[in-house]
């Protein structure tokens, strides 16, 4: 008896030692969402932690994801590549805002053999995800691309089998582009596809494209660039073919923002901008006094948002994201000093 | 008189606390689907598509994709699974050999399910890639049967353990009768033991296939995850289990979420009633004084 006893003082101490020391970390900042920005946030949260000491445990499990664990008010921040609609922010609990923290572009990238960079319309893309176009070797597919030699390959379409930021961004453009898009699939984060296979996150749908010979997906740029894979060339509005890079995502830019930064890049008329750009933004709740945060817990999250759009920029690039441009920065700002703790302002 | 009484009331309240459980999760995915079942009602069961931008949610691909992988991968398994519990039960039941191979059969089933998953993706799924590419098949390497298979290799062990001990029990002296007669070692399984272990090993497969019925994670990593009815066995198609995983998560909208549930719940019942009915069968295959 007295054995089970002692064991019993000792499992118990045991835990309570392991609770103890849990409780004594430093605040950690919990963030949650879009896998789209991912690389550019792991590295930015990685400098944060070395500069300030603060952690910031960020999760990637998708757009839909963190709008659903902000709304259960399990992160700190949300991240999404979407932008909530007014249906959504009106059915959220209290007020949500919205700061843009970088812009990235999305990537049509495939599987043939030699890589070739291959020209694409808009209306091809959309016919090839609706499944119209079933094979590579189709003469539209050739129309565009002469020189390039196409395997009489079946197409292996590819896209997200989880609620993503990503395939909102894409559908957006697909939508605006093809008349049948917008009425057989519409835009959203989780679509009903009409054919292809189900990956999960960016990486799941880059490592499927990886595998299967004549596959096409849609990926942000970063992962199809880490992967040596190659990437669409999209003719855009202006009828102008344009190579997804920083530079070409950074012009698509030259939009009017309104104050809340929800805004839609996608099919840009920016002569030279590549159509399937967006920005993606990091979501709170404006008035942060809830569920007991205390007020040192809404004063970093700020911090580190107030940072990432300002010295935070500085990493976008070499990992090929485009900076803000300065509209969106003050636009930013702006957002930032209009959320309050128990209706003051946290920020000066 | 005091320990018996007490052992007895801890005997019936963990009972009565399991029952408690079993039907506390059914009552409260029933109440969480509501919304759904009100909305959809029987089309829910034969609606072919499933769009979350539209709200129009209709399970039957699902339930297509997990009866098929399911009843595909006990086709295959059990070939290997009897083949297995009769080497085990009746040949070798003791010796080297047949302690390794009983290991390793139990070590299949000790590996865990996304370890299947990982193996499938990427070992399987290439192999049964380059056999699609060779006979003009849309190369997608995942799909319903790359799947199946999975499923095949993880639930063997159930059904292999369970046949071994019923076909070990069959009492010597039957069977030493049925050589006295005559009878060749193919005859004595085939009209000995067989008939005596029936019950016990249709219930070994009723295990397996209960277990894949509901198997989650193996299962997404190598279906293809796609909300179609599958076009045929090589195509990508979802089980209900498969799509909870992947969409519960973000399912923003008090619909999606139900549906998804409503899903649960289907899953819950299809394998309720499949336990149900494969008892029945048991108790008419069975012998008397047969467990």
């Amino acid at each position: 008896m007295l054995k089970i006893i002692k064991i019993f003082f000792l499992t118990s101490a045991l835990l309570g030692g392991i609770g103890l020391y849990g409780g004594n970390k430093n605040i950690e900042i919990l963030g949650a969402g879009a896998t789209f920005p991912y690389p550019f946030y792991s590295k930015l949260f990685d400098v944060y932690h070395e500069e300030s000491n603060i952690k910031v445990n960020y999760q990637a499990i998708g757009s839909g994801g963190g709008i659903r664990q902000l709304l259960n008010k399990t992160v700190d921040f949300g991240a999404t590549d979407a932008f909530m609609s007014n249906e959504e922010l009106e059915k959220a609990p209290a007020e949500i805002v919205h700061i843009p923290t970088c812009l990235g572009a999305v990537v049509v990238t495939y599987n043939l053999p030699n890589n070739p960079q291959l020209k694409l319309t808009p209306e091809i893309i959309a016919d090839i995800f609706l499944g119209k176009i079933k094979m590579w070797n189709n003469e539209r597919i050739k129309a565009e691309n002469p020189d390039t030699k196409l395997p009489k390959w079946n197409i292996v379409v590819v896209h997200r089998s989880d609620g993503s930021g990503t395939t909102f961004i894409f559908s957006d453009y697909l939508t605006k582009v093809s008349k049948e898009w917008k009425e057989k699939v519409g835009r959203g984060k989780s679509l009903s596809w009409p054919v292809g296979l189900g990956g999960k996150g960016n990486p799941g749908v880059a490592g499927l494209v990886q595998q299967t010979p004549g596959a096409i997906g849609y990926v942000e740029l970063i992962y199809a660039l880490s992967n040596n894979m190659p990437v669409g060339i999209v003719k855009n509005k202006s009828g102008n073919y344009i190579v997804p890079s920083i530079k070409s995502v950074s012009l698509a830019a030259n939009v009017q923002m309104p104050a809340d930064t929800r805004v839609s890049l996608t099919n840009t008329s920016a002569k030279n901008g590549y159509p399937i750009s967006s920005f993606t933004w990091l979501i709170v709740f404006k008035e942060q006094n809830y569920n007991n945060r205390s007020k040192n817990r809404a004063k970093s999250t700020l911090n580190l948002l107030w940072w990432v759009i300002h010295n935070g920029q500085e990493y976008a690039e070499p990992l090929h994201y485009a900076p803000l441009p300065k509209e969106a920065v003050e636009k930013a700002e702006g957002v930032l000093r209009s959320v309050t703790y128990n209706n003051k302002a946290i920020l000066k | 008189m005091h320990t018996d009484k007490g052992f007895n009331t801890i005997l019936y309240i963990s009972g009565i606390i399991i029952l408690v459980l079993v039907l506390g999760i059914f009552m409260s995915l029933t109440l969480n689907s509501l919304p759904s079942i009100k909305a959809f009602g029987i089309k829910f069961f034969t609606g072919r598509e499933w769009n979350p931008v539209s709200g129009e949610f209709g399970a039957f691909p699902f339930l297509v994709g997990t009866l098929l992988t399911s009843f595909l991968a006990l086709a295959i398994s059990i070939p290997f699974s009897f083949s297995i519990s009769i080497l085990l039960g009746e040949y070798q039941k003791r010796g080297v050999f047949s302690s390794f191979l009983n290991t390793t059969v139990e070590l299949l089933s000790g590996i865990p399910s996304i370890i299947y998953g990982f193996w499938g993706l990427f070992v399987l799924a290439p192999i049964i890639r380059s056999f699609e590419l060779r006979v003009g098949l849309p190369p997608y390497g995942v799909g319903i049967f790359t799947s199946s298979i999975i499923l095949a290799i993880m639930i063997i062990p159930y059904s292999a353990s369970l046949g071994r001990e019923v076909i070990s029990l069959v009492p010597g002296d039957i069977k030493e009768a049925a050589y006295s007669l005559g009878a060749t070692r193919f005859e004595v399984i085939r009209d000995v033991i067989f008939p005596y272990a029936r019950s016990g090993i249709f219930a070994g497969f009723l295990l397996s296939l209960g277990r894949a019925l509901g198997e989650t994670m193996a299962v997404t990593m190598v279906i293809g995850n796609a909300n179609i009815l599958p076009k045929n066995i090589f195509a990508p198609g979802n089980t209900m289990a498969s799509v909870i995983a992947n969409e519960f998560t973000e399912a923003s909208g008090n619909l999606y979420l139900s549906a998804l549930i409503e899903i649960g719940i289907v899953l819950f019942i299809v394998t309720a009633l499949v336990n149900i009915i494969g008892r029945v069968i048991i108790k008419k295959m069975g012998y008397e004084g047969e467990n």
